[in-house]
């Protein structure tokens, strides 16, 4: 616990005071003067309010469109099927976890290219892939991270007893009624749950706007660019601290559902 | 008086295990009617066959004379008390009692107005706006009787509503829902294991064993003259007496039943008793005393090979006496008229409720 609370606290902090320096230019050498210019330039320079704004766009939206796909797979999973075909489920759904997150990426890189199979199969409706950029990158993460999404919202769905939908039903609640009036305010925490996790992984995401994104950058990239080929790690630090903050925002307005005991 | 219920030729089969068997059953408008057995029995099912949460394998449920039996639970027009209550947790008292209007589209005023009124009934004025948390187990059970109530539903089912309740909120309960039955003219539709339970508030019992009706009488009936040595033993204690312990000791052949308090115990007074033939007679050593309170049971092997179990009322307070008389020589005497034959048939071992807890 305590090595915990130094290692990941520590870092923490030593990455908020990184953060608060600066670098010389000519030189590349940080120097330890308290300063916010990075702040300062991070918040008035466009393009990375841009970035900013579009990474936490994306998250928000991968954040939607895996609970849209995940809620009716966990309510049949948890629900509706049986107990053998629940297991299996439950393997399959946790099965692409095993595989490299790159490979996962670059698949979806053969599946969205020009001559890939999702223009082969959008070509008879008239359609083409959507290509590289944004709509790759938000296609790409949906996937990755859904099955972040439809564990802990199958494991709040498990929870609810059956008699709670036969009670819906029983006082003349149709299908559609149960799971609008009962089953998705019962699953709500669940779902925030999830997307405590959807929306962190986006946020912090890198890798998958470079191999699908084409020309569009997160603010994952910038700290990376900042880090590696600028060697600006005050900046970089400072980035970072972004989606920290964007983050424990989030988290305070989840715990205020209750989600959090659903973890 | 009309038909609330009527089920024709009903089974219901999961997998090999028939859970209920060729039933058929008419249940009366206004009645308070209960259906008793052993867990396992087959009664929920059929309760969940009437409120349509089960399809039956075969057969038909109709309700008001209407067949209803394809008929999904949303569109009947029964409502249920469930076991574990299943008040949403998400939603207030208030939101959970009007939820059937809500879904049915009563307007705002009026809903409030009948779900005011069935809390009421379940006696939980002033307790709208608390949360289902916030409630202990007879409130919880109120509310899901009050959500069932609002509705005004041609018949209740209940399930076993009172089993988590403690032994005295529970008798309390049964009085009071035998009152709001009276009140509010519904057909109740009782699941139970707990035989005092249905004695107490039904006007007819059916019970339940494997999947069949092995008896279906009013209270009265089915303790004073049950029908097979199942019904005998599952409805209060009692004594079977067949075979040649019957031939010895009563001169009958047959399987007798007799109910432990109608048997009188005095200590052994020979020549006596044998002298009237209305009056049968036994000896036997006392083994057990068991001081129950207003009541005290005592457990004698006769003579003549058999256990029986005998109660009295401590109406005096000579306690000590009965007490003392373990390992006792005593005679055991009944009224003929009280035996209820079972017929010749052999019984199949059985046991009570009292002996299954033990």
């Amino acid at each position: 616990m305590l090595w915990l609370g130094v290692a990941y606290l520590g870092a923490l902090a030593a990455l908020l005071i990184t953060s608060l320096w600066t670098q010389d230019d000519f030189t590349g050498t940080i120097q330890r003067t308290w300063t916010l210019d990075n702040f300062r330039d991070l918040f008035t320079i466009d393009v990375y309010r841009t970035i900013t704004l579009r990474t936490i766009g994306i998250a928000a939206l991968v954040t939607v469109i895996d609970a849209v796909l995940a809620f009716p797979i966990a309510l049949y999973m948890a629900k509706v099927a049986s107990p053998r075909l629940q297991r299996l489920l439950v393997i399959a759904v946790l099965m692409p976890l095993w595989a490299s997150y790159l490979v996962k990426a670059y698949a979806w890189r053969g599946m969205l290219s020009a001559d890939g199979p999702l223009a082969w199969i959008a070509a008879p409706f008239g359609l083409h892939s959507p290509g590289y950029g944004v709509p790759a990158v938000i296609i790409t993460l949906s996937y990755l991270w859904l099955p972040y999404m439809i564990l802990p919202v199958y494991a709040g769905l498990e929870r609810v007893p059956n008699s709670l939908f036969e009670a819906s039903a029983d006082l003349g609640g149709g299908a559609w009624t149960t799971i609008r009036r009962v089953v998705i305010p019962m699953a709500f925490p669940a779902i925030v749950a999830g997307s405590i996790f959807t929306f962190s992984l986006s946020l912090g995401d890198y890798i998958a706007v470079k191999i699908v994104g084409g020309t569009s950058q997160l603010l994952g990239n910038v700290v990376f660019d900042n880090q590696g080929a600028a060697n600006n790690l005050p900046f970089a630090a400072a980035v970072a601290t972004v989606p920290i903050v964007v983050m424990l925002v989030y988290l305070a307005a989840a715990r205020r559902t209750g989600a959090l005991e659903n973890l | 008086m009309s038909t609330a219920i009527s089920l024709r030729g009903l089974s219901k089969h999961f997998d090999q295990v028939r859970a209920v068997d060729d039933l058929d059953l008419d249940i009366a408008d206004g009645e308070f009617f209960s259906m008793l057995g052993p867990s396992g029995s087959g009664k929920t099912t059929v309760l969940r066959l009437i409120a349509g949460f089960e399809e039956p394998t075969s057969g038909q449920v109709l309700l008001a004379d209407e067949d209803v039996t394809r008929r999904p639970a949303f569109a009947r027009d029964v409502n249920t008390v469930f076991q574990d209550y299943a008040i949403f947790p998400h939603m207030s008292v208030q939101q959970n009692v009007e939820y059937g209007l809500r879904v049915k589209k009563v307007p705002g005023a009026e809903r409030r107005q009948r779900a005011e009124e069935a809390l009421a009934t379940v006696r939980l004025e002033g307790y709208a706006d608390r949360r289902p948390h916030q409630l202990s187990g007879g409130q919880r059970q109120r509310v899901a009787l009050a959500r069932a109530l609002v509705n005004r539903p041609r018949v209740l089912l209940l399930d076993e509503p009172l089993g988590a309740l403690d032994l005295k909120l529970r008798r309390e309960m049964q009085i009071e829902l035998k009152e709001i039955q009276r009140e509010v003219g519904i057909t109740f539709v009782f699941v139970t294991h707990d035989q005092e339970e249905a004695l107490t508030m039904s006007d007819r019992i059916a019970v339940f064993n494997e999947g069949r009706i092995e008896q279906l009488a009013t209270p009265v009936e089915l303790y004073e003259r049950p029908a097979s040595a199942f019904v005998a033993g599952f409805v209060g204690t009692s004594n079977v007496l067949q075979g040649e312990v019957a031939q010895q000791l009563l001169g009958e052949e047959g399987t007798f039943v007799i109910r432990p308090e109608k048997v009188q115990m005095s200590s052994e007074a020979p020549g006596e008793a044998r002298s009237d033939p209305a009056v049968c007679a036994a000896p036997g050593v006392v083994r057990d005393v068991v001081y129950l309170g207003s009541t005290t049971v005592s457990v004698v092997d006769l003579d003549a090979g058999p256990t029986l179990t005998v109660s009295h009322q401590n109406t005096d307070s000579s306690i000590d006496a009965a007490l003392e008389r373990r390992d006792h020589r005593v005679v055991l005497t009944w009224r003929r008229d009280h035996l209820v034959s079972l017929g010749a048939a052999p019984a199949a071992p059985v046991a009570s409720p009292e002996e299954e807890t033990a």
